[in-house]
C-alpha cells in the first residue's frame, strides 16, 4: 500500500508542470492513547482540487487542524510553499497562504457581512494600527482597496445583497458560502474547506459544485476538501485521499477511490 | 488633522464661553463640575470599552490603572508644583481653572506640567496595561476576571499601605530626592555595597513613595477644568472609534466573536489582545490624573478599588458591550442619575401616576411602532398600554377618595440609590444587550 502511495507520488512528481504547493510527509498527531493521525501524507500542486474523505471520526478534521497549525504534529513536516510550517502559530499560517472553513460554522456572528470579508483582508494589510487610526493616506488607500476587494468577493459568492446585514443573520448555506469567501479574502494558496455542502439541500449543493470550481480556476487557489456528500467529492474532485481510523488507506482518482476494495470495505463493512 | 483641531476648538470654547455661562446661572459651579465628572466617567467606559467591549475579555480590574494613573500624576504635579513655585497651588492659565473670574495669561508654563503629568500617568498606567494583558493570553472568561480583579485589588493595597504621608514643608520637599535609587547610583553605591536594609531605607527616603498611604493624597491642585478634561475625552472618544473602524478595530472585534476563527484568519490575537490592554490602561490613568485635580476631590486609593471598577463595568454594559456611542451615554446617565436624584420631592400620587403614565407612554410607544412597521399591535404593547391606563385613571379616581394617603409628601432622594440599582435591573431586563448592542448609535437608522 504505502509503496503504491510512493509510486504515485513520484510519478505525478515527475510530471514537468507540475508545481508542488503543499506537502506534508509522515504527520502523526496522537491524543493520549488515541491515534488520530498516523503517517499522514499528502502532495498538492498549485491549482489542484483534491478530495479527503473518511468515516466519521476518521481523522480528516484533524488533519486540517495539523495542517493549519491549530494542533501541533507529534511528527512529520509540512511545507507550504517550500517552507516548512513547523512551530508557526495559525495566525502565520494563514499568512503564509493557508485559509480554512470550519465543519461547525464560525462566523463573526454580530458583525456584518461585509466585515467579516474584510477582516479576511486584515492579514495582507501593511498599514500599522497607528497609520490606521490616524488615517494616514497609505492606510485611507489600503482600507478603500479592501472594501472594494470585499464587495467584488461578495459579488462572486452573491452575498453582496446582503453585505450590511449581521453574518449570523443569514439563511445556512448562505453562511458557509460567507466562510469560503471569507477563507479567499486572506488571498490563500491553499484553500482547506471542511464539508462545505453540509446542510445544504439540493439546489445549493448544485450551485456550491460551481462555486468551488469558479473559485479555484479564478483565483489558481489549491483546494482541499472534506465532504460526505459522495455525489459532489465524486464530480468535482480530481484526486482524493480516503482516511480510516487516522491512516490514509487509499489515495487516487475518483474512479479508482470507487473500485477500491479497501474503501469500501471501510465505508460499508467487510461484511 | 481636523478632528484634534475641532477638540481642542471645541475645548476652548466650552473653557472660555460655556463654563462663565454656566458659572452665572444659580448652583452654576455644581453643573460644571458634574459635567467634568460626566466626561472623565465618559472616557473611563470608553477605555474599558476597547478590552470588554472590542476584545470580549472580561477585565475587572479597571480602576487599578486609573489609580495608577491618579497617583502619578499627583506626585509629579504636588512636588515639581512645590520645587517649581514653592506652593502646591495651581500655577495655570486661564484654560486650567475651574474658578470663575480669573484672570491673566490663557496658558502657563505650569499647564505644560500637567500635561506632562498626565501623559506620565498614562504611560506608567499602560506599563500596568502590559502586565495584566499578559495573562489574558492563557486565561478566558471568568479566570481573567480573577486575575484582573486581583490585580486591582493588589494596586489599591499597596498604594494605601505601602506609601508614606504625604510632605507639607517646602524646605524638606526640596531636600528629599526624587527617586532613590538615582541618589545610590550618584553616591556610587551599588546594592551589594549598601545592604539590603540600607537600600530599602534610602528607597523609604524620595518623594516618590510620599504618596499619602491610607490618609489619600489631598493638597493635590486643581487643575482638571473644561478644557482638560474636553479635550482629553475627545482625544479617547476619536481613537476609540477610529480604531473600531480601521483594519485593527475589526482585528480585536473578531476576537471577542471568536477567537479560533479569528486566528485561522490570520488575526495575531496576542498582540491584539495585549494592545487593547495596553491602549485602555493608557486612556484610564489619564482619566485618573484628571479625577485627582478635579475640585473637591480628594484622591484616596480607597476609592478607586472594585466599586468603581464594578461602576465602569455597568456603564459599559449598560451602554452595550462593543458600543462606544452607548458606553459614553451610559456613563452620563450614571453620573447624572444619583445626582438627579438627591433632591426630589413628591406626593404619592405624583409618584404613582408618574410610575404608570409612564408605563402607558412605553405601551402606546410600541403600539405606534408596530402599527408603523406594519406588523400590528403587539400582545405585549396591548398589555402595558392596559396596565398602565387602567391604573393610572385607578390612581387618580382614588386619590378623591383618599387624599390625605395620596397627597403624602416623601423626599425621594432618601431612596436615591435603590433607585439607582431598581434602574439598573428594569434596565437590564428590558434590554439584556444594553441601550444599544454592539452598534453605534450613529448606525442604528443605517441597518434594514
Amino acid at each position: 500500500m504505502v509503496d503504491a502511495l510512493d509510486n504515485t507520488v513520484k510519478a505525478r512528481s515527475s510530471e514537468p508542470a507540475r508545481e508542488v504547493l503543499l506537502s506534508v510527509r509522515g504527520v502523526s498527531k496522537s491524543f493520549g492513547g488515541l491515534k488520530a493521525v498516523q503517517d499522514f501524507g499528502l502532495s498538492l500542486a498549485r491549482g489542484e482540487l483534491n478530495g479527503l474523505i473518511g468515516p466519521n471520526g476518521a481523522g480528516k478534521t484533524t488533519v486540517f487542524n495539523l495542517l493549519t497549525g491549530v494542533y501541533v504534529p507529534d511528527a512529520g513536516e509540512v511545507v507550504l510553499a517550500g517552507r516548512s510550517t513547523r512551530g508557526l502559530k495559525p495566525n502565520r499560517i494563514a499568512a503564509a497562504g493557508m485559509a480554512r472553513t470550519f465543519q461547525n460554522i464560525r462566523l463573526f456572528g454580530e458583525l456584518s457581512v461585509l466585515d467579516n470579508v474584510k477582516l479576511g483582508c486584515h492579514v495582507r494589510v501593511t498599514h500599522s494600527m497607528w497609520a490606521g487610526v490616524f488615517r494616514t493616506r497609505w492606510s485611507r488607500g489600503e482600507e478603500r482597496a479592501i472594501a472594494e476587494r470585499s464587495m467584488e468577493l461578495l459579488r462572486l459568492f452573491e452575498l453582496d445583497g446582503r453585505a450590511h446585514e449581521e453574518a449570523r443573520s443569514l439563511p445556512y448555506g448562505d453562511q458557509r458560502k460567507l466562510e469560503i469567501a471569507r477563507a479567499m479574502a486572506t488571498d490563500p494558496k491553499v484553500l482547506l474547506l471542511d464539508e462545505p455542502a453540509a446542510g445544504m439541500n439540493p439546489q445549493e449543493k448544485v450551485a456550491l459544485r460551481q462555486l468551488i470550481r469558479r473559485v479555484r480556476d479564478e483565483f489558481k487557489v489549491t483546494i482541499l476538501l472534506i465532504e460526505h456528500d459522495m455525489g459532489l467529492v465524486m464530480d468535482i474532485c480530481e484526486r482524493i485521499t480516503v482516511l480510516d481510523y487516522g491512516l490514509v488507506i487509499a489515495e487516487g482518482t475518483p474512479p479508482e477511490i470507487q473500485q477500491n476494495p479497501r474503501v469500501i470495505a471501510a465505508y460499508l463493512g467487510t461484511g | 488633522m481636523w478632528p484634534v483641531v475641532a477638540i481642542v476648538a471645541l475645548a476652548i470654547v466650552l473653557q472660555l464661553f460655556v463654563k462663565p455661562w454656566v458659572g452665572g446661572v444659580e448652583g452654576g459651579d455644581f453643573y460644571n463640575k458634574l459635567a467634568v465628572d460626566i466626561l472623565v466617567n465618559v472616557m473611563l467606559a470608553v477605555s474599558l470599552t476597547m478590552v470588554n467591549g472590542f476584545t470580549g475579555q472580561f477585565s475587572i480590574g479597571h480602576a487599578a490603572f486609573m489609580a495608577v494613573g491618579a497617583y502619578t500624576a499627583a506626585g509629579i504635579m504636588y512636588y515639581s508644583s512645590f520645587r517649581l513655585y514653592g506652593s502646591p497651588d495651581v500655577h495655570g492659565g486661564r484654560l486650567s481653572t475651574m474658578l470663575t473670574g480669573v484672570e491673566g495669561p490663557l496658558v502657563t508654563g505650569a499647564d505644560l506640567l500637567f500635561f506632562g503629568a498626565l501623559l506620565a500617568g498614562g504611560l506608567v498606567a499602560a506599563l500596568f496595561g502590559y502586565l495584566v494583558g499578559l495573562p489574558s493570553l492563557r486565561l478566558r472568561g471568568d479566570y481573567l476576571a480573577i486575575v484582573t480583579l486581583g490585580f486591582g485589588e493588589i494596586v489599591r493595597v499597596l498604594i494605601q499601605s505601602q506609601t508614606r504621608d504625604v510632605l507639607y514643608d517646602a524646605d524638606e520637599i526640596r531636600a528629599a530626592p526624587v527617586v532613590g535609587i538615582v541618589q545610590l547610583f550618584a553616591a556610587e553605591k551599588s546594592l551589594g555595597e549598601v545592604g539590603w536594609s540600607a537600600w530599602w531605607d534610602q528607597m523609604q527616603g524620595p518623594l516618590w513613595t510620599k504618596l499619602g498611604g491610607a490618609l489619600g493624597f489631598s493638597g493635590l491642585p486643581f487643575y482638571t477644568s473644561y478644557f482638560w478634561v474636553a479635550l482629553m475625552c475627545g482625544v479617547t472618544l476619536l481613537v476609540a472609534i477610529r480604531m473600531k473602524y480601521s483594519s485593527a478595530g475589526r482585528a480585536l472585534l473578531s476576537i471577542r466573536e471568536d477567537e479560533i476563527a479569528a486566528e485561522a484568519m490570520g488575526v495575531d490575537t496576542t498582540k491584539y489582545k495585549i494592545r487593547a490592554f495596553v491602549i485602555s490602561a493608557f486612556f484610564a490613568g489619564i482619566a485618573g490624573g484628571l479625577f485627582a485635580h478635579t475640585v473637591g476631590v480628594q484622591l484616596n486609593a480607597g476609592e478607586l478599588g472594585f466599586v468603581k471598577s464594578f461602576e465602569v463595568i455597568i456603564m459599559v454594559v449598560l451602554g452595550g458591550l462593543g458600543s462606544i456611542s452607548g458606553g459614553a451615554i451610559a456613563a452620563a446617565i450614571l453620573t447624572v442619575l444619583p445626582e438627579a436624584l438627591r433632591d426630589f420631592e413628591l406626593s404619592v400620587l405624583q409618584a404613582l401616576l408618574g410610575v404608570f403614565v409612564l408605563i402607558a407612554v412605553v405601551g402606546g410607544v410600541r403600539a405606534a411602532w408596530g402599527l408603523v412597521r406594519g406588523r400590528g399591535v403587539s400582545p405585549r404593547a396591548k398589555r402595558l398600554l392596559i396596565i398602565g391606563t387602567g391604573v393610572s385613571v385607578a390612581v387618580f379616581v382614588a386619590s378623591f377618595v383618599a387624599p390625605a394617603f395620596f397627597g403624602t409628601r416623601f423626599n425621594l432622594g432618601d431612596y436615591r440609590m435603590i433607585l439607582y440599582a431598581l434602574a439598573l435591573i428594569l434596565m437590564m431586563i428590558a434590554r439584556p444587550k444594553g441601550l444599544l448592542g454592539v452598534r453605534e448609535i450613529w448606525e442604528i437608522w443605517r441597518r434594514h
